[in-house]
């Protein structure tokens, strides 16, 4: 088998790489909850790059569809003691009218307004989860958030368990890329892509843009609410600032990092945002000085991100089937 | 319970229109950078702050107020200047994106280069001399320092407003934001108009820091709440439009102000609220161009 | 014969099994043995997550420096059966999330057997949510009443600090009486903030005080202007400043730049001794607060200046913080708790600290039983403009509250059935 063929392989089935990959993740880690995190935010950066990478609308309020997930999910399973599981269709939901709200008044405006309606919208989101002390435990998070031994169809599993908690993690995350994958892949996936491109020229088409647009927001904050239901249960608690605009930010920095532009990109731009963060924390106190460098390198020479300059590279010499640049 | 006198109100929306001040001064620095760069720069919080930390550091060194807060705001724009040519200017043609994702990496260096330069606690920062006490103004006492932060910002916005309408450059400035291409046709070198735009709009970051450090406590995170208020009036005034920023601005102010005294617990969100509900119903802001950069 | 025969050949082959039995069970018991062994001299190690950066670093890193006093005291003093003590010292950059992620890794990753630590509500909440699953011993040494309520409360959380309750009492006992009955609040509008307020007015009330405003502000608000005419209206003999460290800088130098402090006294619950140098003196004159700990107690408490001088050994002449006490005291108990249980097992640890009467730093302590709360005193100090004798003499000491349970949320209140 040629690099040539290994490469083409793996990129036609992706999914089936990316889930690979994933299954020896926590063994790369120096530590699980490190690589759960990443599956977390990873998959949080997938569902925001439906909206940003695909479609090309930069949203800054992102944190809240995250926030609202995690936040359901727990307040389901705190105070109404819903097991854990239809807890998680609970803040799936929940995220997915967020989604419907927030995307129903954001479509409207285009470009830097967009991204500030998303940003304002989210910080209204965010103080009101705040001043709902009773049910979000407001300042102090949502503490309470017990799944230590789940059962899974009688299977009693010790979720305490670093790496059992990985791997029904990476059940979700796997279910929820193949989703994701198909969809970018329907006539669907061309459409929005085609939104990115050239939006009056859809339109032209005779696609419905708003719609379109409203569609996959949706979807995008559902699958980030997903990422924050599994937050829920991997933390034990849900931490206010899930919701401010800095998490947003942070998510766009991910995206950026790995390269919007690709399906698994984001993810890598989690993994190694996360990975670098924790790195230089236990390095320098200047972490963040650290972050914002890198980040500003990024932006200027690989703004493709890291997957999305490999991917162009490996194009470019004619590995991988694709428009060379 | 609340004894609404018009005293207090009166003294209640003074306070709004000093608070208003600092936003405007904010929002203008921020307008000018968009209006003629279309950059939407998200280092702005950091940038104030930097202007807040040079101010107190040159009062300390010199003594002298007037003196930091010129020579304070010029090394920002300074500062800015750097930044522009040699951060944001390689990202010009690539979208709108990248310069403020790459001003967003810009303010975390910022605030930990401050923290290693001045140290974590921040400065003490108090009210000069010259400007200490309050003022009778006949519904009540009134700090003397935020009258002058009024007038401050006055002048500054009339000056600012002599040099765009009466000045060449002004003329070069207005025109480029209209229409930069045509102003480069005619032979103006618009990468040096738009270098220097961004270092005007950073040092009049820096000068509402030096202007608001007495005011609160000066420390390198004093920053992050600042740009999202900073984003709220420009978005209200409408983006790159001067204006807009000095009447968003107080008008900020003074919503905060009033939500304040009649529900003080709900002073943060309403600027948000106002925010959204103006982006619903007019997303270009008071003042803004229709369809200006959707 | 043969029947012996045959006898002696099953018993050699029942003693090779055997031995090969025995042999095989020393093998396979070799390495717990091996573990044992090693666990005899393995450390014990101490997780340790506190806000190395961000706003409250300063107190942060007192706290860490003073514990490392209290780890190198009992590593000194021969460690527990010959195991010594190690203080894994993690950022939790003053955010929930990263706390509960790095407690995660120190129990996960470093196998640490006890936790100390954190500075800010938010956080110590998160970190007790994980080590209470995963049963490890927490001795908080953060601020908070929440922690000691039934709903987040497990046999393994410890509450080394003190709460609002108990300072904002302390406080309203000493202001009230002193400085008149008619109160304004200014309340930081989250949990902390309230809970500051229900302290001083539960005290309040018994001595008459009346509540003329409870004026909320956002967490962190850079801008109190905005508050201060109103409550110049109100004319207040006490204006209780109900929030923390950089919001408290804030509020009171704006409070000082409007006049304020001419007709009305400034109180509050807690005054940080990090926030009071940070801010000069100027900011702070006149104003008057609790606090768990200030070195300048050293002239009345020996137990004080015992500890003052071992910070001052270990750190060239300078004196411990507040918090900085509290990182001591947290490792401490614990520690103490493993030496008085001659374990490291959690519930065993967890016996004895109830158990434990304590004096490290500045008197008499104990936790309590039924939310584990340490029992201790506060005081009450000034800050000073004037008369200081050097950079470190910035508070005076004006009242102390010594140790009683009856400051304290009764067990009940706090849904406990003990």
């Amino acid at each position: 088998m040629t690099l040539h063929s290994l490469v083409n392989g793996i990129a036609r089935h992706r999914v089936a790489s990316a889930l690979l990959f994933l299954l020896i993740f926590p063994l790369l880690m120096p530590y699980e909850a490190l690589a759960i995190n990443i599956l977390i935010f990873g998959l949080f950066a997938v569902g925001f790059n439906l909206v940003f990478g695909y479609t090309g609308m930069l949203s800054f309020g992102h944190a809240s569809f995250f926030g609202v997930g995690s936040y359901l999910t727990g307040i389901a399973m705190v105070h109404f003691g819903v097991h854990w599981i239809p807890a998680i269709f609970v803040g799936v939901a929940s995220s997915l009218l967020a989604g419907l709200f927030v995307g129903y008044v954001a479509i409207r405006t285009r470009g830097i307004y967009f991204s500030m309606v998303t940003l304002a919208l989210g910080q209204v989101i965010y103080y009101l989860f705040y001043k709902a002390e009773h049910w979000t435990g407001g300042e102090n998070g949502l503490r309470g958030i017990k799944a230590e031994v789940i059962d899974i169809f009688g299977w009693r599993i010790d979720f305490l368990n670093p790496l059992t908690k990985y791997y029904i993690i990476w059940l979700f995350v796997a279910f929820t890329l193949w989703l994701v994958s198909r969809i970018l892949a329907s006539p669907f996936g061309s459409v929005i892509e085609s939104i990115r491109e050239n939006e009056k020229r859809t339109v032209a088409c005779g696609y419905d843009v708003p719609r379109a647009k409203l569609l996959i927001f949706v979807i995008s904050a559902g699958v980030c609410g997903l990422a924050g239901g599994l937050r829920a249960l991997h933390l034990s608690v849900v931490p206010v600032d899930s919701l401010h605009y800095l998490q947003s930010g942070q998510v766009v920095m991910m995206s950026l990092l790995g390269g919007m532009g690709s399906f698994f990109g984001p993810f890598v731009g989690a993994g190694v945002f996360l990975y670098l963060e924790d790195i230089a924390t236990n390095v320098t106190r200047y972490w963040m000085g650290v972050v914002g460098v890198l980040f500003i390198a990024l932006i200027l020479f690989f703004p493709r991100g890291i997957w999305g300059s490999l991917m162009h590279q490996l194009k470019q010499r004619g590995m991988l089937q694709g428009e060379r640049e | 319970m609340l004894d609404l006198t018009l005293s207090l109100f009166m003294l209640q929306l003074v306070t709004g229109i000093a608070l208003g001040a600092i936003y405007a001064l904010l929002a203008i620095g921020l307008s000018l950078i968009f209006g003629m760069l279309t950059v939407v720069n998200f280092a702005h919080g950091a940038f104030f702050m930097v202007g807040a930390f040079l101010g107190v550091y040159f009062l300390g060194l010199t003594g002298n107020f007037w003196l930091s807060l010129v020579v304070a705001p010029l090394v920002v724009g300074v500062i800015g200047l750097v930044a522009e040519r040699f951060l944001v200017r390689p990202l010009y043609g690539r979208g709108i994106d990248y310069p403020l994702l790459l001003t967003f990496g810009l303010s975390y260096v910022l605030i930990d280069v401050v923290r290693a330069v001045f140290g974590i606690e921040g400065l003490q920062s108090s009210t000069p001399a010259s400007l200490r006490g309050a003022v009778d103004l006949g519904f009540g006492h009134f700090p003397l320092y935020r009258l002058f932060l009024i007038g401050a910002t006055a002048v500054v916005v009339l000056a600012l407003w002599l040099f765009l309408e009466k000045t060449r450059y002004g003329l070069i400035i207005r025109a480029g934001s209209r229409d930069s291409e045509i102003v480069r046709v005619l032979g103006v070198d618009i990468a040096k108009v738009w270098w220097l735009v961004f270092g005007l709009g950073t040092a009049i970051a820096g000068l509402s820091g030096v202007l608001a450090a007495p005011t609160r406590a000066v420390n390198p995170e004093m920053g992050i709440p600042v740009l999202a208020e900073s984003f709220v009036v420009t978005v209200v005034g409408g983006m790159g439009s001067l204006p807009g920023a000095v009447v968003a601005g107080l008008l900020v102010g003074i919503v905060f102000s009033m939500t304040a005294l009649l529900a003080p617990a709900y002073a943060e969100m309403s600027i948000f609220v106002l925010m959204a509900l103006v982006l619903l119903v007019r997303p270009q802001g008071f003042f803004g161009k229709a369809g200006a950069l959707g | 014969m043969s029947h012996q025969n045959s006898n002696n050949v099953i018993a050699a082959n029942r003693r090779q099994l055997l031995q090969l039995g025995a042999a095989g069970a020393a093998l396979g018991t070799a390495p717990f043995l091996f573990n044992i062994a090693s666990a005899q001299t393995a450390t014990i190690k101490v997780g340790f997550p506190v806000p190395l950066t961000g706003a409250y670093s300063s107190e942060a890193q007192d706290q860490v420096r003073a514990a490392e006093i209290a780890i190198k005291e009992f590593n000194d003093a021969g460690g527990f059966n010959g195991r010594m003590a190690e203080l894994l010292v993690r950022d939790t950059k003053l955010n929930p999330g990263e706390a509960a992620t790095r407690t995660l890794e120190l129990i996960e990753k470093d196998k640490a057997a006890f936790i100390v630590g954190s500075l800010s509500a938010a956080t110590q909440l998160s970190i007790n949510a994980v080590t209470r699953e995963r049963k490890v011993i927490f001795n908080s040494i953060s601020q908070s009443d929440a922690i000691n309520e039934v709903k987040d409360w497990s046999p393994y959380t410890f509450h080394e600090a003190l709460n609002p309750h108990m300072t904002a009492g302390a406080v309203a006992r000493y202001a009230f009486p002193k400085y008149g009955k008619r109160v304004v609040y200014l309340t930081a509008d989250y949990a902390y903030g309230h809970e500051m307020v229900r302290g001083f007015e539960r005290a309040g009330k018994t001595l008459g005080a009346t509540t003329l405003a409870d004026i909320r502000h956002p967490i962190g608000a850079a801008d109190y202007s905005s508050f201060l005419p109103r409550i110049q209206a109100l004319n207040p003999d006490v204006l209780v400043m109900c929030n923390f460290g950089r919001d408290l800088v804030n509020s009171v130098k704006q409070a000082t730049d409007f006049g304020l402090k001419e007709k009305t006294r400034i109180v509050a619950p807690i005054l940080l001794y990090t926030a009071r140098q940070a801010a000069g003196a100027d900011a702070f004159d006149g104003v008057v607060g609790g606090t768990s700990y200030y070195w300048g107690m050293e002239d009345g408490v020996p137990a004080a200046k015992a500890f003052n001088d071992k910070f001052r050994k270990a750190h060239g002449g300078a004196v411990p913080s507040d918090y900085g006490a509290l990182g001591y005291a947290g490792i401490r108990s614990v520690l103490q708790g493993v030496l008085n249980a001659k374990s490291t097992d959690s519930l065993k640890v967890s016996e004895a600290m109830g158990q434990l009467k304590y004096n490290w730093y500045k008197g008499d302590q104990y936790f309590r039983k039924c939310d584990h709360q340490s029992v201790q005193s506060v005081i009450i100090v000034e800050s000073k403009s004037k008369g200081m004798k050097d950079k470190n003499d910035v508070f005076k000491i004006v009242g102390m509250e010594n140790p009683n349970e009856a400051n304290l949320r009764s067990c009940m209140e706090l849904g406990h059935k003990a």
